[in-house]
């Protein structure tokens, strides 16, 4: 247990659907536009998690109109409605970096069977 | 009331999110209600003050002269004996227990605590000087300060040039930080920012001297 914990336990949400690197994510952000709020699905891959507990944070991938774009959000924070995992990847690595230096068929991530 | 300040101790950092989902960097301080033991007035010791004390130690822990002290007092032995000035005492008796609800959410306070210790530090951590050239022949002194002083005139070094030595563990005062939360109920101060000292340090936490009001 963290000195911390206390704080923490109130940022913590317990709705996250457990996912990791190489997973593919629909990411629902909640945008604000002047007093309206809507929802904007960024979609990707999961490059990295990082850090633990209240700041933990994870980066998402994707290619768009063929330039890369890459988001970085807190696992915990309010602006994520919702974590939806689309499909699970097979990947070694903690870090996906190299897919950045990738395109096209190359890129693509492994399925991971259901076994688990 | 006029007691503007509270004693804790400093117990880690972390973030929370903000009313915008911002994320705010805090620090968490414990800060347990405080015992009075001593109420210093201007005719008796020449200023007014109150020691206090909070948290708990038990009775072996206690040298004789404090306990002598506290058994005065009829206050249980605590952490430490602290003394927080007041502008005036009236309306405060040994024995009395204050909490946290000296501060509110929102307003600016000065953290006084002690920094961590450094050591003997070089003089690039001390004064943050430049160091030298990692390159261009550069052997051994990527680090050395460089020159301290002119040759035949003055023929010595001047009193205070900043050169390497003991760094830290010295009392800092960090100005203007925002109290995010007060909660009296878990004992419990998020301040905005970082705060002096080693987690577990004593943390003087006092109303902003200079800021305005927020």
């Amino acid at each position: 247990m963290n000195p911390t914990d206390l704080v923490d336990r109130a940022t913590l949400r317990d709705d996250i659907p457990p996912f990791r690197p190489g997973d593919t994510v629909k990411v629902h952000v909640r945008v604000v536009e002047g007093n309206r709020e809507r929802i904007q699905v960024f979609q990707g891959a999961v490059l990295r998690r990082q850090g633990s507990g209240a700041r933990e944070t994870f980066s998402v991938r994707k290619v768009s109109f063929g330039v890369g774009v890459e988001r970085t959000f807190p696992v915990h924070s309010p602006i994520l409605a919702k974590i939806e995992v689309v499909s699970e990847g097979d990947v070694r690595r903690a870090k996906l970096y190299y897919l950045r230096d990738r395109v096209g068929k190359a890129a693509k991530i492994k399925e991971r069977r259901a076994t688990r | 009331m006029t007691l503007r300040a509270v004693v804790g101790e400093k117990v880690g950092m972390t973030q929370i999110f903000d009313a915008e989902n911002r994320a705010v960097p805090v620090t968490v301080v414990k800060v347990a209600p405080l015992r009075v033991v001593q109420v210093k007035t201007p005719e008796r010791e020449g200023y007014s003050a109150l020691q206090v004390t909070y948290g708990f130690r038990r009775a072996g822990a206690v040298n004789k002269p404090e306990a002598g002290h506290l058994a005065k007092a009829g206050v249980d032995a605590g952490r430490r004996l602290v003394e927080l000035r007041v502008d005036d005492t009236e309306g405060y008796a040994v024995g009395q227990e204050i909490d946290l609800t000296v501060l509110q959410a929102g307003e600016l306070v000065d953290v006084t605590a002690i920094s961590k210790g450094k050591g003997f530090a070089g003089s690039m951590k001390r004064h943050h000087f430049s160091g030298q050239g990692a390159a261009h022949g550069n052997h051994k002194k990527h680090r050395a300060p460089g020159s301290i002083g002119a040759c035949a005139t003055p023929s010595r070094v001047f009193k205070g040039t900043r050169m390497a030595g003991r760094m830290g563990a010295e009392r800092v005062t960090t100005l203007n930080l925002e109290v995010v939360e007060a909660d009296a109920e878990r004992e419990i101060v998020l301040v905005k920012g970082a705060v002096p000292g080693p987690r577990g340090g004593l943390v003087v936490i006092r109303k902003a001297l200079k800021g305005g009001a927020k």
